[in-house]
């Protein structure tokens, strides 16, 4: 054993002094303008943004379409990974199409669904040249915003399922075989083995997932600005509204403290499941 | 039904689930690709879903009219300021934490994880207020220092796992033979360490030529590829580029990541694994 040495800490300190700051300074900035009027402290900026009928709406929206699209990804990631998981023919390209989506953009995915969904787009050709529609489903604008709620949530199940199932299915490849050989042996049924042994050892697996897409959800703007622009408003949307359009700093300000109150809330309703296992996890 | 047909169904069942996974993820992109280079009167021809006749009209007026070939460059080098940056805080990081033993190493990994949780937006926001003060809004350099924060946790975990994966003795056996610490580094790790360290910093470029939010509200007139396109498409005005300038845009941002995914597929899924958990 080495003699302790001052090394390790020398080479951390400027990665962890560099992510302090650009934490650190703008939660402080983000504080100052949140809480103070003209340098006297103020609860003003929050009357202004809650009287603010976006603020709701945007809060609304933003944890409906975590709270639609984080199960329904991670379900559809577990069930993609358990298929995934075996050898087959043709595996590796199906992989590969299945990955495919961790590099696409949130703007570029909006713009993909939009070539998809457009009045002249893909599925309503498709659907009128096989007689099922006389004429063009609209699904953008503002009239039809259940439909661009929809548009939204199928893009983004499009694109970040990848993610989830990639965390997955590394999570299934690190289960031992002799688990599930041994409920073999003992006659256990796909099922019972999926359900006793597969899945209570892919918890942490799973969990990881949820806390990352939901954090991102959280965040979501992209996408939505593509597809729906304001008529979904969702917090990070709002927020940079405010800032670009408004210059509005203040209010700017409370829209990403609430975005990282949320987080945070969720951060630490998550960990205080999960926290045991993830301190095992890293290698 | 015997236990043949009952096997042949399963298969078939099985098939049918992943390709139908695979068309799902697929077909938008073909078709997005395609719808790209399709002219107008293709695209508003009702009868045709699959085009016949092409252009590359639009791909070319959102690069050179609209400014997107601005907006490539520009990401170009947000992207590799950002890699330079991160991998010069963050590489010394992942090997301290690779290599050495020392107290509170498991509450500073958790930190760093925790530091890349934090909300974009958070930081985005008050940085621009900063910006000003410092000349730094509307710059490139501004933006690479933010997607440097963004990216470098990332940089620290997957530069300690793959630091972790060159074997100790190759190491040791060098500094037997008269290597310092920083020698045998130099000569035996880093080399052996090089094509994670490759996958690493595509990965990182790809982070940053995606990135949106932090770039939409730090630039105006120097603005990366992601945000440009977004103000063009989709103004505060709503949507007002015709439908074809879209699907050139999409075509535009979404080639470039298509071809990393090709040279990196290799290392993805590890890498995600490793990094996410």
């Amino acid at each position: 054993m080495k003699r302790r040495s001052l090394v390790p800490y020398l080479l951390i300190l400027p990665a962890f002094a560099y992510l302090l700051f650009f934490v650190g300074y703008p939660l402080v900035q983000a504080l100052y303008l949140a809480f103070t009027q003209n340098g006297a402290l103020s609860l003003e900026v929050w009357r202004r943004t809650f009287s603010d009928y976006y603020f709701w709406s945007a809060f609304k929206y933003t944890i409906l379409l975590a709270g639609i699209i984080v199960p329904t990804q991670v379900a559809l990631a577990v069930v993609l990974a358990l298929l995934m998981n075996r050898v087959f023919k043709g595996k590796d390209a199906a992989l590969y199409a299945l990955i495919i989506p961790l590099t696409i953009s949130d703007v570029a995915a909006g713009l993909i669904w939009y070539s998809m969904l457009s009045p002249y787009g893909f599925i309503n050709k498709l659907l009128m040249n096989l007689g099922l529609i006389s004429q063009p489903i609209y699904v953008f604008g503002y009239e039809y915003r259940m439909r661009e709620f929809f548009a939204i949530v199928i893009a983004e199940l499009w694109r970040s399922t990848a993610i989830v199932f990639v965390i997955i299915l590394a999570g299934l490849q690190m289960i031992s075989k002799e688990y599930i050989e041994a409920a073999e042996v003992f006659g256990a049924s796909y099922w019972t083995r999926l359900r006793r042994i597969v899945l209570p050892l892919l918890k942490p697996s799973i969990q990881s997932a949820l806390i990352i897409r939901t954090l991102f959800a959280m965040q979501i703007f992209g996408i939505v600005w593509i597809l729906a622009g304001r008529d979904i408003p969702v917090l990070a949307g709002e927020g940079y509204y405010q800032l670009t359009e408004i210059k509005d700093a203040g209010v700017a300000s409370v829209y990403a403290l609430v975005i990282a109150g949320l987080s945070i809330l969720l951060g630490a309703l998550y960990i205080k499941f999960l926290r045991a296992e993830y301190l095992e996890v890293g290698e | 039904m015997n236990d043949e047909t009952k096997y042949a169904l399963k298969k078939v069942g099985f098939y049918t689930a992943v390709f139908t996974a695979a068309v799902w993820i697929v077909i938008p992109i073909i078709i997005s690709f395609l719808y790209a280079f399709t002219s107008k009167a293709d695209y508003y021809d009702p009868t045709k879903i699959i085009p016949t006749s092409f252009t590359s009209e639009y791909v070319h007026t959102i690069l050179f009219t609209l400014g997107a070939w601005d907006g490539i460059k520009n990401s170009v080098i947000v992207a590799v300021l950002t890699i330079i940056i991160s991998f010069i805080l963050g590489v010394p990081a992942g090997y301290s934490i690779a290599k050495y033993m020392f107290p509170g190493k498991d509450h500073i990994k958790l930190s760093i994880v925790a530091l890349r949780m934090f909300p974009i937006p958070v930081m985005a926001i008050p940085l621009l207020v900063l910006y000003i003060d410092l000349h730094l809004a509307d710059t490139l350099l501004g933006v690479a220092l933010a997607h440097t924060a963004m990216a470098l946790p990332f940089v620290v975990l997957i530069t300690s796992s793959i630091f972790a994966g060159v074997s100790k003795e190759y190491e040791e056996a060098a500094m037997v033979f008269g290597l310092t610490r920083f020698g045998s580094f130099r000569k035996i790790t880093l080399p052996l360490a090089l094509p994670g360290l490759a996958a690493a910093a595509m990965f990182t470029f790809v982070m940053s030529w995606n990135e949106v939010f932090v770039a939409s509200i730090l630039t105006l007139n120097n603005r990366t590829l992601p945000a440009q396109i977004l103000s063009i498409m989709a103004g505060s005005s709503g949507g007002a580029a015709p439908d074809y300038y879209k699907f050139a845009a999409a075509f535009i941002m979404t080639l470039p990541a298509m071809l990393f995914i090709f040279f990196a597929r290799k290392y993805l899924v590890t890498m995600w694994g490793i990094t996410l958990k």
